[in-house]
């Protein structure tokens, strides 16, 4: 009992990460119909900015400031990658053949590791537990059920971020544009929407959110390397995929029933095949369920 | 010069936001000094990478305002020519071992890229012609290799007798693999397939009682000539003792060059004869539009299960020599960027073309084989190929198609006419 409840805090705390990075892909996907690559590419380039900026703030005291500047700083460098990568290797293959862009994603994707890997080396880099401590919910049989204060911060954070951002796109003029561009972007021109600057905005805010997921990531397990990007993408986009894809709330149920799946999988079956687990899951889900748990279905227009 | 004007402008916008991507990994290093993470400014490369990037976006300007975007007349001119590259290709390809003093490297390096050639004309018959997007490739190549891996190391046999099975044990996987995904669509499709790849790859990294694990499996019979071995130390049955010359390694080395040639060249034969019957005319048609395809009796499901199954065996094939000739395998030669690079062969070739696959297979493999100094850049450069190409030519390198069947006279196409449908 008291196992399970410990791996049920890890897995939600791990889903809540997995949710973030996966409501970029299901927004990319919404809006222009691709499955965006290298976006687990850039939840990593956000962690490695988090532990830059981490590093560089070596002498403020204050704890929660620096964690806040890292968090800040990612989220404004990964927009711009996010900026830079649609118009880069996306925007000029809008409209063609529906391999390209896939193709230019996965080189995007190469890029992006292989970028930090030479620039930054391919060692791992690990920090120490910034919010150490926690509380311990129960006891049972000497195992020691605890919520650490890190734990409880990602949850808050993440419950922030996906506030604000579910008001940015139900409640601002930016999220109606989003939300037209995404039901019919040749219409939404029509009607005066800047499609392009739209989808910008979509990658921007994506990318930011993948960013404060990459930093929680850093500070939850402390380690990083360049190739953590590729398994937390799949990953996510099991999550879009398991919650509808397309569907914001979606994204989020997919990202915590996937952290819950990993967490017990780990926990009562055997931790080498966790991420085959997913995978098969993200297999099983698209064969039976192709639209998925909150996703609308697709009628096919002849 | 208004226009230069704005062309600076531009190119100056450019390098502020290159200042501000490449500032956090090119400008700053992470470095330890053993206990704690340090940070080490390098304005130097910040500088040269914004500076590039000014200097490049003002040259591409100025190319676009004085150079009109290439007729398209040039694609049709090098399909025509391409008649005669590929038998000057093949010419070359059969003779290259027998260039005096050509340097075993370089046969070697001819290995390598027939391999990827066998592996894209592969993959051709699932991409290019049934129109499925596969990025678990590496999944079948995977089984070929460890095919022949367990049954050389369990049961003693040989790399000819091992060839056939590896072939019809990757089909299996292929149908296996394929099965539940029939009703899947392109990305859909290619996010499953990944994950099927991966999956494979994790079982052979944790079955450590069956295939050794993270280790691998060491000492794979290389493969013989009808019985002769390719020794250094000579002897009866070897192939230097047999004919009574010196045992040299060349030998070897071209020996292998002409087993793979020759696979590379029956892959290529079989999905050209195909093509032309009725299977590969309803692959053709499934990747235009299943829909049609459907309400016009083909079997759909049949259909995409032979592609795989066929695309699969190839790749067995392949696997299988790829494990005999480096006569040991692991989990490492089988990751994710090996579906990727044989994908990017296929769809830079221009999916579909078998020329283009050699072509491309060449660029991608032979060019970073080359830039031996700069390995570290490797991927790096392989990548920026991807987005470079694909943005400059999303059809790939050769983006006409003459189509197999016709009314009348064959007329070569550009490939921007051809659907694609969803499948």
């Amino acid at each position: 009992m008291a196992y399970a409840l410990q791996q049920l805090i890890n897995g939600l705390t791990l889903g809540m990460i997995y949710g973030l990075i996966a409501v970029g892909y299901t927004m990319v996907y919404g809006i222009i119909g691709m499955i965006n690559f290298a976006h687990g590419d850039v939840f990593m380039v956000g962690a490695f900015i988090g532990i830059i900026v981490l590093t560089a703030l070596t002498g403020v005291t204050s704890v929660p400031l620096g964690i806040l500047a890292a968090f800040l700083v990612a989220a404004v460098f990964c927009g711009i990658y996010g900026f830079t990568i649609e118009r880069v290797a996306y925007r000029p293959l809008r409209g063609s053949f529906r391999l390209a862009p896939l193709i230019s994603a996965i080189g995007m994707s190469i890029v992006l590791e292989n970028y930090v890997q030479t620039s930054q080396g391919a060692l791992e880099r690990a920090i120490p537990n910034l919010i150490p401590g926690g509380i311990t919910l129960m006891q049972e049989n000497g195992f020691v059920v605890q919520l650490s204060w890190m734990q409880l911060a990602i949850v808050v954070v993440t419950l922030v971020v996906l506030a604000s951002f579910t008001y940015l796109v139900t409640k601002t003029p930016l999220g109606r544009a989003m939300r037209a561009v995404e039901q019919d972007a040749k219409m939404a021109a029509l009607l005066g929407i800047d499609t392009n600057r739209t989808i910008s905005t979509t990658f921007i805010i994506g990318s930011a959110l993948a960013a404060v997921a990459g930093v929680m990531f850093l500070l939850y397990y402390g380690v990083i390397d360049f190739y953590i990007g590729f398994n937390a993408g799949i990953k996510a986009f099991t999550a879009a995929v398991l919650g509808g894809i397309g569907s914001l709330p979606g994204a989020v149920l997919g990202g915590l029933l996937i952290g819950l799946i990993e967490a017990f999988w780990s926990g009562y079956a055997t931790v080498a095949y966790k991420d085959a687990a997913v995978y098969s899951i993200l297999a099983i889900v698209l064969m039976f369920m192709p639209s998925g748990l909150l996703g609308r279905h697709e009628v096919e227009k002849v | 010069m208004k226009r230069l004007t704005a062309d600076l402008r531009d190119a100056l916008a450019v390098a502020f936001f290159a200042l501000l991507v490449f500032a956090p990994f090119l400008g700053l290093r992470l470095g330890d000094d053993g206990y704690n993470l340090i940070l080490t400014p390098t304005p130097g490369l910040l500088a040269i990478a914004v500076g590039l990037s000014f200097v490049g976006r003002l040259a591409m300007l100025q190319w676009h305002n004085f150079r009109p975007a290439p007729p398209v007349r040039l694609t049709a001119a090098a399909a025509k020519s391409g008649k005669y590259v590929a038998p000057a290709l093949l010419v070359f390809a059969v003779l290259m071992p027998f260039i005096p003093g050509i340097p075993n490297s370089y046969i070697d390096l001819g290995v390598l890229i027939l391999t990827y050639v066998m592996l894209g004309w592969g993959l051709n018959i699932v991409v290019g012609l049934a129109g499925l997007l596969d990025l678990g490739y590496v999944a079948f190549y995977a089984v070929g290799a460890y095919s022949f891996g367990l049954l050389a190391t369990n049961f003693g046999l040989g790399f000819w007798e091992c060839l056939p099975l590896a072939g019809i044990l990757a089909a299996c996987w292929g149908v296996f693999l394929g099965f539940p995904v029939l009703r899947l669509r392109g990305d859909y499709l290619a996010i499953v397939t990944l994950a099927f790849g991966e999956i494979i790859r994790l079982v052979i990294t944790n079955w450590v009682s069956l295939t050794g694990g993270p280790n691998g499996i060491n000492q794979i019979p290389r493969p013989t000539l009808f019985g002769l071995k390719f020794t250094m130390a000579g002897g009866p049955h070897s192939f230097a003792g047999f004919f009574g010359i010196d045992p040299h390694p060349s030998q070897r080395i071209s020996f292998l060059y002409f087993v793979i040639l020759g696979l590379a060249l029956i892959t290529n034969w079989v999905t050209l004869r195909l093509r032309k019957q009725p299977l590969g005319r309803a692959w053709e048609a499934l990747r235009e539009d299943e829909i049609a395809c459907r309400s016009l009796g083909i079997n759909v499901r049949n259909t995409k299960l032979t592609a795989f199954a066929i695309g699969a065996m190839f790749g067995g094939f392949a696997g299988c020599f790829f494990a005999a000739r480096d006569g040991f395998i692991s989990p490492d030669s089988f990751t994710f960027i090996e579906s990727a690079t044989v994908l990017a062969i296929v769809v830079l070739g221009g999916s579909g073309s078998q020329l283009g696959v050699v072509l491309a297979a060449c660029v991608m493999i032979g060019v970073p084989a080359l830039l031996q100094s700069m390995q570290i850049y490797r991927m790096l450069i392989f990548g920026l190929a991807l987005v470079i190409i694909m943005v400059v030519r999303p059809r790939g390198f050769i983006s006409t198609r003459r189509p197999t069947v016709s009314l009348g006279k064959t007329k070569v196409i550009s490939a921007d006419l051809i659907a694609e449908g969803r499948g």
